[in-house]
């Protein structure tokens, strides 16, 4: 495989000193899916933040030429200005789906980081402490984990009305959990190298282990997992919006346009559901040939 | 349907048409081998007891399960149901019927006026917390209120049986809308011994003992109700569809697709759809007025904010807003612009001369409004921003996004803010709003079911516009001979003041198999029943 | 391995009692009620229905009865807005709805993915492979609420071959499986060829070829086993995301499940029933992690407790 001869590459070059991350960054870019994938993420992500530049329509006009003969006039077209076509409304479906990929990437970026922080403090707390903490903050998790999460959000936004805030809220709620699992594990292992028994005998205190040496070697761990976190993020996103319970409009994201798209798949307006869900998946593609890719180059042993 | 929950009643000549019962199957017709009719329910059906249910989509079906004094037809007028006809008391007090003796219970006992009033009882009895008890108090029948309130035994009610087939009612003011009031599903008989044998589960398939044209054989819920038809039934003899049967489809897209796969007889169509349908199946497609107005409710009271308490403002957003492009561009199904409140198919009512609506297209409409919003100090450098709240719904929301571009035009900023339908209920309850969308549907065929709501006594006026002239003409009109006139100038106040921003009169859209007959076309309320309704061979 | 089981068992009801009483608080501070009508229900009315259904009482009292309902009677009450009906008896229609299709679903996903996974792995880098990793990636993204509605456009509108909606008999199960199963087999796919490949690579795999076993006996004695590990792991997750999914399959394909009643008495703000479904869920959740981890110590007798 591969990874052997890289292994060996590595090992013929090791007296040049290189520093683990090199490695995992020469490992990474040679692997062809991985470096696909980050393509597309660029892609993805230079379509959300530029992509308005080359809108011709705001994604909140109406274009009242095409409204009323959407299914006849509202296809894509360079002349009209609508590259993707429009939406029932004859909203610009191109400005539409930027908009819609910004709010789709943000809340997996969003529930991915506060997965790192809440998960990455909680674990390494539980794992370093140890003894009855660990205990009962691993027995709180257990708990949670067990909480029909999905079950929860619905009720959350049904009641309070949804809002991009109750969103990442809700996000955030069922993200952290897995990765302070994942880091309490790590942090059991890391406790007992030397350098963390140094620094314990020298009287560094605890959070300053916990945040100067224990965190940063479980870096690989963590930004693996959120890697592979933001994805999932978005596809309950896209779930929620498809309840009806996802951003509020004009604003939208890729899972409403999905929905939106989906539900009048039969009345002669595939580019409503094509688009959207074109960067829907190049998305998600992207998120799990990079999050595969970086597994491999961070962890070789691991798999 | 789902932009209300209420019921409605028809109110429309007194006399009894004297057409047929059940299906009247016209000489030289074949009819299908397959008599089966199978229609639509957006959502699951809440209650097969005529005294809890409150939806039109339970009422459609309580109506082939249970017969009340009287039915509809197709065109709204009044035909005998349980009742074959009625004597009115002198000061139109007292209601007395005359019942037919050969209407029977599915169990095979006969119905007696016993059963009515043990239904009336049943829906104001406290005991039974039926969320209908209103309506008793509604119909002004003697007592109710006090009834309802607990401060009366139930048998205190203006209802009696005076003998098996003789029902006397005592009301406290003349209606003259009263017997149509009698074909709303909460005024159904029941029979008592099967409601107190099986208790709350009494409407369950199995315990079910109804006197409609149909018997319940199975309700599973949210996937479909089966009915199938009563032999007990007085004129069994003469209803030809022999199995009824709902389906439960959560998706309106979904529902037309299976309707269009031949698994429905009925579906309404979705917005902007109809005139796709039309072309592809003239048959089948169909569009008729539909008794509800569609409104923007603005809040002119405590808690609104000051720009809505001018009156040019509300008058400029009233202008700017284009209807023709919500109807034609966006519902395209035959619904009707909007300018005042009353809908337009009420009969007898014809809406008053209005400037802004018959002298102006629509850009002397944004001119005017423009100026409007210059003249109460608004404009691109003070921009006004309001809130406009829906309920969940996909055309709600479409219009709402039409609309606040529309406002746009002329320096409003909308934010809009979607809240499910309990929520948005409860805020408009607490006048915690700005703008608000809302739907009235009459509750019987006269103007005074919209007009009405606009007094600042009536306990829906959410927006809490209150103006003494406004009471005072619809006060009059409860007295005047002909309150045509008045009606004409509440409207014409309505128009001055636009505490309301009218956007369309409904209609209803719907696919109906061809081979189909028998449904209403001309019954704003579209009342049906499975008894007229009969399968033609193709 | 009992005393774990019990240990896990302990933390159910602590686990239960959170989410009733999370649940109790987040309905009743949320605005409306159960009885908001569009036509203000007259204040007699209303005090009637409250003392009805007990809401008139404080809230301590009320999450109280409720749970002493349950534990002496397993009677989660009648619903408030289905009247007929009691919350046990919503249940009692729509979960075996919702377990006959999860569970034909799970099935379905656990064994087409595992066999596509190992055949993959088997075959690594032929065509077998790739189009294995290719379809499974593609499912794994596909929405179901985008699989439903195209499912019903071809085979219930164009070659009219299966009912578009409703539960009758097994023809009326396909659409829903499909729909509910096709992200998890894709899933399950990817996570069996790639521990595979791993486990094909390793030592006791090498020795055990070395000895000369036929290669069929290899896969299925000694790597399967070994291999399922991960797979067992992601068992958990995805039967909660299964049950979840059927929200969607309800509402398309109107199966009348309990994904479908619990949206609906969210909306309706029917608590009884939503308190009711939400336990099941959640009780079933807490459940099924169990038997993952059961099934993984049998598995792997490294792992201790």
């Amino acid at each position: 495989m591969v990874a052997t001869t890289e292994n060996n590459v590595a090992t013929a070059q090791v007296t040049k000193g290189r520093s683990p991350w090199a490695d995992a960054r020469r490992r990474f870019f040679r692997n062809k899916a991985a470096v696909f994938g980050l393509l597309l993420l660029v892609i993805v992500t230079l379509f959300a933040l530029f992509g308005g530049f080359l809108a011709q329509w705001s994604n909140e006009e109406l274009d009242y030429n095409v409204m009323g003969q959407v299914a006849e006039l509202g296809g894509p077209s360079i002349a009209s200005g609508h590259y993707f076509g429009t939406d029932d409304l004859g909203r610009d479906l191109f400005a539409r789906t930027v908009q819609g990929t910004q709010i789709s990437l943000a809340v997996g970026v969003v529930g991915a980081l506060i997965a790192i922080v809440v998960g990455t403090l909680y674990g390494a707390t539980a794992g370093y402490v140890g003894g009855r903490v660990d205990g009962i903050m691993m027995r709180l998790v257990d708990i949670l984990m067990a909480i029909p999460y999905m079950f929860v959000l619905i009720l959350l936004l049904v009641m309070y009305g949804r809002s991009i805030t109750m969103l990442f809220v809700g996000v955030g709620l069922i993200s952290w959990m897995d990765m302070s699992r994942i880091v309490r594990g790590q942090t059991l292992s890391l406790k007992g190298r030397e350098y963390v028994e140094a620094a314990r005998a020298t009287g560094v205190s605890a959070p300053v282990i916990i945040l100067r040496h224990i965190v940063p070697n479980l870096a690989g761990v963590i930004i693996v997992y959120a890697t592979l976190l933001v994805p999932l993020m978005i596809l309950t996103e896209s779930f929620i919006s498809f309840l009806g319970l996802g951003v509020q409009e004009p604003l939208t994201s890729l899972g409403a346009l999905i929905a939106e798209g989906a539900g009048t798949i039969s009345y002669g307006t595939v580019w409503q559901l094509a688009f959207p869900l074109l960067f829907f998946v190049l998305t998600l593609f992207g998120f799990f040939f990079v999050g595969d890719g970086l597994r491999d180059a961070l962890d070789p042993k691991d798999r | 349907m789902q932009m209300t929950r209420m019921l409605a009643t028809t109110a429309m000549a007194l006399g009894l048409a004297a057409t047929a019962q059940a299906a009247t199957v016209p000489a030289g017709t074949t009819l299908a081998d397959d008599q089966t009719y199978t229609f639509w329910l957006l959502d699951a059906i809440k209650s097969m007891d005529p005294q809890i249910n409150t939806d039109v989509e339970g009422s459609d079906v309580l109506r082939n399960l249970f017969e009340g004094l009287y039915n509809e037809d197709g065109n709204g007028e009044l035909v005998p149901g349980v009742a074959l006809d009625h004597t009115v008391s002198d000061g139109g007090l007292t209601y007395t019927f005359n019942l037919r003796d050969d209407a029977q219970w599915s169990d095979g006992t006969p119905v007696t006026a016993n059963d009515f009033v043990y239904g009336w009882q049943r829906l104001a009895d406290p005991a039974n917390a039926s969320e209908y008890a209103w309506y008793m108090e509604l119909m002004q029948v003697a007592n109710a209120p006090q009834v309802v309130a607990g401060e009366m035994p139930v048998d205190q009610l203006g209802i009696r049986a005076v003998d098996d087939t003789t029902l006397e009612v005592t009301i406290t003011t003349p209606l003259p809308y009263f017997p149509q009031m009698l074909v709303h599903a909460s005024t159904f008989p029941v029979k008592q011994s099967v409601v107190e044998e099986f208790g709350d589960n009494w409407t369950q398939a199995g315990n079910l003992v109804g006197n409609g044209a149909y018997t319940l054989v199975e309700h599973q819920l949210g996937e479909r109700v089966m009915m199938e038809k009563n032999d007990t039934y007085w004129d069994a003899e003469n209803t030809v569809i022999a199995q009824l049967t709902a389906l439960t489809i959560n998706d309106s897209n979904q529902a037309l697709t299976r309707y269009l796969a031949g698994e429905l007889d009925r579906v309404d169509i979705p917005a902007g759809q109809y005139p796709r349908l039309a072309e592809e199946y003239p048959d089948q497609a169909k569009s008729t007025p539909y008794n509800c107005s569609y409104i923007y409710m603005l809040n002119v009271g405590e808690k609104g904010p000051e720009a809505l308490k001018d009156v040019r403002v509300r008058q400029a957003m009233a202008y700017a807003v284009d209807r023709d492009i919500i109807v034609d561009r966006i519902l395209q199904g035959g619904q009707r612009p909007a300018y005042n409140w009353t809908h337009w198919a009420i009969s007898d009512f014809e809406r008053p001369a209005l400037p802004w609506a018959d002298e102006m297209d629509q850009a002397q409409r944004i001119e005017a409004a423009t100026a409007l919003m210059t003249e109460a100090g608004y404009g691109p450098d003070n921009p006004l921003d309001l809130r406009l709240q829906y309920n969940t719904s996909d055309d709600h929301e479409k219009i709402a996004i039409a609309a606040s571009q529309m406002l746009k035009a002329i320096g409003i900023n909308i934010t809009l803010d979607n809240y499910e339908w309990t929520i948005h209920t409860d805020r408009l309850q607490n006048q915690d709003f700005d703008m608000a969308r809302y739907a009235w549907c009459g509750d019987y065929n006269e103007a005074s079911t919209y007009l009405d709501l606009m007094t600042s006594y009536s306990g829906h006026n959410n927006g809490e516009w209150f103006n003494d002239e406004y009471d005072q003409v619809m006060a009059d009109s409860k007295q005047a001979e002909d309150p045509q006139p008045l009606y004409q100038q509440a409207e014409g106040i309505l128009a001055a003041e636009m505490p309301i921003i009218p956007i369309y009169h409904y209609a209803n859209v719907d696919m109906i198999s061809a081979d189909i007959q028998g449904l209403p076309d001309n019954n704003v309320n579209n009342t049906w029943y499975g008894k007229d309704l009969y399968r033609v061979a193709q | 391995m009992f005393t774990y089981s019990l240990k896990r068992l302990a933390i159910a009801i602590p686990t239960l009692l959170v989410l009733i009483v999370v649940s109790f608080m987040l309905m009743h501070a949320a605005p409306g009620g159960p009885f908001t009508s569009e036509r203000e229900i007259p204040p007699d009315v209303l005090a009637n229905l409250n003392a009805k259904y007990g809401l008139d009482q404080p809230l301590w009292r009320q999450i109280l009865s409720y749970v002493w309902g349950i534990v002496t009677q397993f009677d989660f009450g009648p619903s408030f807005v289905y009247k007929d009906r009691t919350v046990n008896q919503i249940i009692a229609q729509g979960f075996p709805i919702t377990l006959t299709y999860g569970l034909i679903s799970f099935a379905l996903a656990v064994i087409v993915g595992v066999s596509l996974g190992v055949a993959a792995a088997v075959r690594h880098n032929t065509w077998l492979d790739y189009i294995a990793v290719g379809t499974s990636i593609g499912a794994q993204v596909l929405p179901n609420f985008v699989m439903a509605p195209i499912l019903v456009l071809v085979f219930t509108l164009w070659l009219g071959w299966l009912p578009g909606g409703g539960w009758q008999g097994p023809e009326y199960w396909i659409m829903p499986v499909i729909a509910l199963s096709t992200s998890f087999m894709a899933s399950i796919a990817r996570i069996t060829r790639s521990s595979m490949l791993e486990v094909l690579t390793s030592n006791h795999i090498r020795t055990a070829r070395a000895k000369g076993l036929p290669e069929r006996r290899v896969i299925l004695r000694h790597a399967l086993k070994p291999a399922m590990l991960p797979v067992i792991s992601y068992l958990g997750p995805a039967f909660v995301a299964m049950i979840t999914g059927s929200v969607v399959v309800d509402i398309y394909f109107s199966t009348g499940g309990i994904g479908k009643a619990f949206v609906d008495s969210a909306l309706n703000r029917d608590y009884a029933v939503m308190m009711g479904v939400t336990i099941l869920v959640g009780a079933l959740t807490i459940f099924f992690n169990l038997v993952v981890d059961i099934l993984y110590g049998w598995i792997d007798p490294k792992i201790r407790y």
